[in-house]
Order: structure tokens, then sequence, then C-alpha cells
């Protein structure tokens, strides 16, 4: 099947049922969107499909069709994306980074839509992720600092 | 800690020409390796200036600290450095482990000699190349200069005649007066954070290799269950799926490994499931239905725990007297008044996010590894002790860890991999999934606490009383479940007395960040704001005179384990933790008027060799729910933050980290096996509940000291204190139940 990823076109041979985080990592070699529970509790396996985050670990590569699917490695094509790394190196958001790339794909949804998000608009979109070292104090700031920048 | 004398500075010149500096250790490899690989500092005709991070790096920072602090020395600027990582090997590189907030400590000045031993060649390559004494040539990034002359020169330029230079002594090397610090205590940025914002490959769950295939690992949920029976024609028939290997049919495999704990069986009897995908390989393993009887751990059950502990604070302790320090019953017989309290806290899972896995690719006599792992150098002998391998023959690729805790300070997962690629003959990824990190993770044993204090006629704490009942197998304590001398309150009440009952355990017990202290500190703090409540005081006035006037009180030498060997020699000195519990009392604002169900509680506790104090502020809704809305900490980790950035970082983790443990942590078994699956019901901190943080280091004389651990502690009994400030009730079970709370 045709697969539209970061802006390209790639041909991907999986089983129907497989989730597209195992498609991205093991058959495309994309490793930058991470396994965390295979279950949808985590947010580590955020991607975009047209611009919305979903659980790779619960979307099956065959449900995704035609949707332009966005991962981490399309992230700076983004020119929010590209505020919110900046803003994550600048402020030295990670500890041990697993989560990161689920959290700035969930994080660039949300500034796209909201460009000036209170705290509670924050927590919303970004209680799905969990950051297991709980960086989540710089994970706000960051999208604040993005917001302004 | 001084570097120690039978450390050798030892240069080579690289093929290319130029500087490497490595540190040999006595009892290490003879030969050195004058590879990049091999050396901690290396400066090329190019100019680049290349530092290896040998610490294994899962999230504490310490790829970049360590850096900083041979840079420093080197008298660079942190923006010529690169950083370049390094394979798993203790003759090469020393210790390497990440664990016990220990590399800091250990590390810090043998560190920073590392860098000032290649200033020093530099330096004298210079002075002969000029004709013009050492001591009259200044450094500054990555420049050599001698001002009479007026001669300069790049440290490029003279790498290569430094090279031939005999290094010096460690321990002769001048290091720099800490004001003239230019790298270390400021903020510098996590060296691989622009690589993990883009998505790189860095963790050890994303290795792929040529012909690689996946594997994934059926086992019994309870410890030690055998086989009965698996469905192998249905795991073939998943597409994608290559092969099984039955491990319990490999009798030439070495399964029985001394792993430092008692009683462990690294690999479990299982069938390994190989396929093309992560994917294909779990669906292959769910397709075996695999069925499991009997093993050593069928009979454990939280409820018969429960019962047995209740049992044991009902008919007396075991263990009569475990410690006895002063003389606590007679003390206790004069009390004015006796308080007395129950606490309790639960098995806890380490949970990391990259769930656990390793890759690995057996070839003859050799083994290569790619392993997210806290201790590379026990995972290196391990696998030769599983494959009948020399060590010299295993390389291990030290892969970013997405979080350790603890965790992975345990390298059962390589063993599996090295064992399951032995047998497939090809390059193996090995997966677990969530519900098996849950099944097979080496937890923080739970505990229950009986305690009695005696006060005076003011109300001070004159003697203190403990049974604890822990795990063990034949009837002692397990290594990660003890009670002693390193634990306050030993000698800080000098009347002290613990009972203990152990109660039997045979699945795999380990160490959770800020082992030990991260469950007592919520009992030990929790029990003096019991004891200022029955005397009516504050319990920041009270605790000030728990501590008493500044001294320094030897740690007994009755510990154990790894926060024992942490300790080993060191005071627990009441002046410094007076100093952060002031701290944190004047930056929270302790004593302001609360609205009502609102309120502040405070704690302190010292681990890790780090002081620490924290306030919590939190309201409790009618409803019961708990919300915590700012955190203030306090820390006296000695003299210098190596990284300022990086030290707040941790310090904020660790306090979210045990906030989410104290609302909703908790692992339970039944039917031997663990209950929790995923992290639906084991619940981490999210967003929603992080509060705001505040962190002062105070700067004081003593040695630097880690920070990965040594914060979370001191949060939970500051919760409950809050909470209890908030609606006169005291929590005392783990994690905290607040439908008691409701209004």
């Amino acid at each position: 099947m045709k697969l539209n990823i970061n802006g390209k076109s790639v041909d991907v041979t999986a089983d129907r049922d497989m989730p597209l985080l195992w498609a991205l990592r093991d058959v495309l070699g994309l490793t930058g969107t991470k396994f965390g529970c295979g279950a949808g509790f985590c947010g580590a396996c955020t991607v975009q499909l047209d611009g919305e985050p979903v659980r790779g670990c619960q979307t099956p590569v065959s449900a995704v069709g035609t949707a332009k699917i966005t991962t981490i490695e399309g992230l700076s094509a983004s020119a929010w994306g590209r505020k919110l790394q900046d803003a994550w190196v600048a402020l030295d958001v990670p500890q041990c980074g697993y989560c990161q790339a689920g959290q700035l794909l969930a994080a660039e949804a949300l500034l796209r839509t909201t460009p000036k998000p209170t705290d509670a608009d924050i927590d919303a979109a970004m209680s799905g992720n969990i950051c297991r070292c709980a960086t989540y104090t710089r994970i706000r700031a960051a999208i604040k600092q993005a917001a302004a920048a | 800690m001084k570097a120690s004398r039978r450390d050798i500075l030892k240069a080579g010149v690289l093929a290319g020409g130029g500087l490497s500096l490595g540190l040999q250790f006595a009892g290490g490899a003879k030969a050195s390796v004058p590879g990049a690989l091999s050396a901690f500092v290396i400066i090329d005709p190019t100019g680049s200036i290349r530092i290896t991070a040998h610490q294994p790096e899962i999230g504490q920072g310490v790829r970049t600290s360590f850096p900083m602090m041979i840079a420093e020395e080197l008298d660079v600027d942190w923006a010529q450095v690169t950083v370049v990582p390094a394979l798993g090997n203790r003759q090469v590189y020393g210790v390497q482990l990440a664990g016990g907030s220990s590399a800091t400590p250990t590390q810090f000045e043998r560190m920073r000699r590392l860098g000032a031993g290649a200033r020093a060649m530099l330096v004298q390559a210079a002075a002969n190349a000029w004709g013009v004494p050492a001591g009259e040539i200044t450094t500054g990034s990555a420049m050599l200069h001698h001002k009479a002359s007026g001669r300069s020169a790049r440290y490029a330029d003279m790498a290569e005649a430094a090279a031939s230079i005999t290094p010096p002594k460690p321990e002769s090397l001048t290091l720099k007066d800490p004001a003239q610090f230019r790298i270390l205590g400021t903020r510098i940025g996590g060296v691989d954070n622009r690589a993990l914002v883009t998505g790189k490959p860095l963790f050890g769950i994303d290795t792929r290799l040529p012909g690689m295939v996946y594997a994934a690992f059926a086992k019994s949920p309870v410890f030690g269950g055998k086989l009965k029976s698996a469905n192998r024609a249905a795991a073939l028939a998943v597409p994608g799926v290559k092969g099984l290997i039955n491990v319990a049919e490999r009798r030439d495999l070495k399964t029985q490994i001394d792993v430092g704990l008692p009683g462990i069986e690294v690999l479990p009897e299982g069938i390994a499931v190989l396929a093309t995908s992560t994917w294909a390989a779990l669906k292959g393993r769910d397709a075996l239905a695999a069925v499991w009887e009997g093993g050593d751990a069928a009979f454990q059950s939280t409820t018969a725990w429960e019962g047995a502990a209740a049992k044991a604070f009902k008919d007396g302790p075991q263990k009569p007297g475990y410690m006895n320090h002063g003389n606590a019953p007679s003390k206790m017989a004069t009390a004015a008044k006796k308080v007395t309290a129950d606490y309790s806290y639960p098995f806890l899972a380490h949970a990391a996010l990259e769930p656990i896995n390793a890759t690995a690719h057996v070839t003859g006599d050799k083994a290569e590894l790619w392993l997210s792992t806290q201790t590379p150098e026990d995972a290196r002998r391990m696998v030769a002790l599983a494959l009948g391998l020399k060590v010299e023959n295993v390389t291990i690729h030290l892969m970013r860890s997405g979080g350790g805790f603890g965790r992975r300070l345990m390298n059962d997962f390589a063993v599996e991999a090295a064992v399951i690629a032995k047998a497939a003959g090809v390059p193996v990824k090995l997966q677990w999934d969530r519900a098996q990190d849950f099944a097979h993770d080496w937890l923080r044993p739970g505990g229950w606490h009986k305690l009695e204090a005696g006060l005076d006629e003011k109300g001070d704490i004159i003697a203190w009383h403990d049974h604890f009942v822990s795990f063990g197998a034949d009837g002692a304590l397990n290594p990660t479940a003890v009670i002693d001398g390193s634990l306050f309150p030993s000698g800080v009440i000098k009347d002290f007395r613990a009972d203990v009952t152990v109660l039997p355990i045979a699945s795999t017990l380990g160490w959770l960040r800020a082992p030990i202290n991260n469950a007592f500190a919520f009992v030990t703090q929790g029990f003096i704001d019991d004891c200022a409540i029955a005397a009516g005081r504050d319990p920041l006035e009270y605790r000030r005179g728990v501590l008493g006037s500044p001294r320094a009180i030897p740690i007994a030498e009755e510990f154990s384990g790894e926060t024992g060997e942490a300790m080993k020699g060191t005071p627990y000195n009441t002046g410094r933790m007076r100093g952060v519990l002031d701290k944190a009392a004047a930056m929270a604002g302790w004593g302001r008027a609360m609205p009502p169900r609102r309120g502040l509680g405070i704690a302190f506790h010292f681990s890790h060799l780090g002081y620490f104090a924290n306030v919590v502020e939190a309201s409790v809704a009618n409803d019961g729910s708990v919300k915590v809305h700012h955190v203030w900490v306090a820390a006296d980790i000695g003299k210098h933050i190596v990284n300022l950035s990086g030290a707040e970082n941790q310090v904020q983790g660790s306090v979210i980290d045990a906030l989410g443990a104290a609302l909703g942590q908790k692992i339970t078994f039944a039917d031997g096996a663990v209950e929790q699956k995923n992290y639906g019901d084991f619940h981490l901190a999210r967003m929603d509940m992080a509060p705001a943080v505040d962190v002062a280091f105070l700067s004081t004389d003593y040695p630097t000291t880690g920070l990965g651990e040594p914060a979370y502690p001191s949060l939970a009994p500051a919760l409950a204190g809050a909470i209890y400030q908030a609606t006169g009730k005291r929590l005392r079970t783990l994690p905290l139940d607040t439908s008691q709370l409701t209004a």
C-alpha cells in the first residue's frame, strides 16, 4: 500500500492490521516514533494524520488511507514545529528524551489550533502524553516560549 | 574524592596525529588502546576536540555533565567540544554505572583531573616548542599563549607533540580555582537535545542491523512457572513469524547466573518467537496461547501478605531487637506520652517508558550487544557467562536509555537476547511488551511499620521503636528491603530500636530511584508529624527540635545494600539538614494563613549524600481529590552544581515523579503474578498533575554529590502533611487513599 509520510509517497509492504507505529519503525526504519505502552495510554507513539494527533499503536496501517502522516522526522517542515524544537533545546526540556517526539507532535497540533494556549489548554492537550522523567514544568514553559516566538 | 594513586594518565598518538588521553586503571588491561574509543580526550590536527562520555545516560544528564567537568579543566569553550560515545569497557574507562547517584561524588574530581592532565601536556608541548617555562604559558578557548613573547598556538597545533610527553601524575595536577569556572555551574543544554527533538535513533530500541530479526519471548507471568502447553502451529501461522526457539531445550546454555541478589534465575523457561517485525513477533507470542503451571512464586498474594503483616504486628516480631541503639525500652518507660501509628507502602514498578529490549548478534566465540542499560559491565559479564565466552569477546554498545530508575541495573534482558541470538544465528532484537515489563520487573518491595515514640514533658521524642515488616528469602531481608544505620532516625534519635519480620517472596526485587529511602522517608517524616501533632507543636519548629544542634553524626556501620555503599564513612550532618529545612520553609512562606481545605506540609530527608527538604502546598476538593499547587525544594549537595539546568530538571522531575507515585502507584499480586498490566492501572504523573516546583541549591563547603535520586523521598510525607493541614486527616498508607478525604 502507499502512504504519504512527511510529504513523500512511500510504498509499504505490511499486514493490514499492523499498527502504524510498527510499520514506521520496523518496516520503514523511521524509529523516531516510539513504542511505549502499545495500548494508547502513554502517547509515546503520537504522530499526526492530516494534522490531528493520533496514537500510532492504535492506528492500523490500512486505516491511514490517503491521510498525510507527520512524524517527528518531518516536524521541522512546520513553522510551529521548528519553534517548538528550538524552544525544547533552548529550555533543555529532555531528561531521557524518550517521550519527547510524541510530546512535540501533540504540542504542534495544539499551537496550530490554539496559538496562545492557557495552562488549561496545555493540560487538556498534553495530558495524554506521559513523560516518565516528569519534565512537565519545562514542557509547559517550552510550549509558551514557542507560542511567544 | 581524591584521584586514586593507581590511576595513571595514559596518552597515545592517534593514527592521524594528535593527542588521546585515556585513564588507565590498575588491574585493568595492560595494553593501552591509543584509538578514539579508548580515550576521554581527543584533539586532532583539524581542531576537533572530542570528549568521551563514558557513563550510561538514562536521563540524569551525565552525557553532558561529565564532559563539562573535563572541558572546564581542559580550558576549552563548550561550543568547541564534540561529545562522543563509549563502549561498555571497564578496563578502558573505569566504572561505568548509572546507579546510587554515585557518578558525580565518585568521579567529579577524577574527570576534572583528566581535563587538567591533557591541558598540562599541551602547555608542556608549547613550552618545549617555544623554549619558555611552562609556568609562563596561559590557556583559554583551546589556545595557548605566551604573553612575554607574544606567541600563541591552537591546541590542535600542539596536540601531536603533546601526545609524546610523559603524562603527569593525576595527583600532581593543580585544578582550577572554582572562581575561574566558565562551564561548571552554568546552564548547559543536553548534548543530544537536537537529535532528540528531530527523532534521531539514539536509544537501544532504535537499533537496526542488516539481517536482523525481531523476537518476542513468551514466559510465565508467575516467576518460575513451567510451560504446560503452547500452540506452536498457531504461532507459526502468523504472517511474518519465521521460527520458534524453546530455550528450555537449550541445555548447552548456562542459565543460572549470579547477579548479586539471592535466588535469581536470570533466564526463565520460555519460547522465543522470531519474526520480520516486532508486531508479528508479539502476535505470534500471543498466538502461542502458552499455558504455564506451578512456579516458586505461585503462593504470592497481596491479600495474604497484608494478613501476615497484621498478624506479625499482633503476635510480635520474628527478630526482636534487630537494631538497638541506646536504650529505647527503658526510655520509653519514662515517657510522659506515647504516640503510636502504623504505616505501609506498596510494591512499585519502574515503568521506564522505553520498554525493555536488547539487540544481540552472536557469531562463533563473539557476541555484540546494543543495550539500554545502567550497568554495561554487568551485562558483559553475564552474557559471557551465559554463552560461555570470554568477557573480552563480548562487546557492549552503550545506548541511551529511555529511562532507567534502577530497572536497567539488571541485565536479564541482555542475557535473554544473547541466548536467543545464539540459537537464531542472526542478529536479534528482543522486545518485551508493557505487560511483561510489569510482570518481570525487579520491584521496589512493599513494607509495613508499626511505630511507637515516647515523648517527654515538652513533647520531644526521647525513644523511637519500629517494627518493620518486609520481604526476603530464607528469613533474611532482601538487600532492597533493609533497615540499617544509614536511615533516619538512626543516630539522630539516640534511643532507637527496630524489630523485624521477614515475609517470604520469590519474585525479583530491585532498586528503584532512591531505594529504601523512597519508602522510609514517608514513614519517618510522617511519624514526626504524628509526634508534633501529639505534642501540639508546629511541624517546622518540631523538626528543628528533632535535628537539635548542628553536629555530624557518624552513620552506624550496620548498613547494607546500595545505600550503605554510597554512604560508607559519611556522617549525618544535622546542621546541613537544618539549612535546607529553614530554606524550604522560607521559600514557601511557612506559617502563612491558608484558605479552607488547603494546607502546607514539610519534610526533610537525607539520602545518596544529599540533604533535601521540601514544602508542599495542596488543596483537597470536597470529593476528596487532591491538587498540588506548588512545591518548594531546598537542596544541599555540596559545593558545586555541575550543570544548573540539568540539576533543576532532575529535582523537578524527581518531585513530580514522587507525586505520581504517592497518588497513584501500587503493584499487587494475585495467584503469584503481578496484577497490573499497563499504565491504565499504574498511574504515572501527567501534565495536569504537575505543580510548579521551585528549587534552591545551597552551596556548602562539602564535596559535590549526585542528584538523580535524593530529591524524591521527601515529597510524599510533605504531601501527607499538607493534606492533614487541609483536612485534619492523617493518611499513612501509600498510595494515599484520597477517598477518605471527602467533605
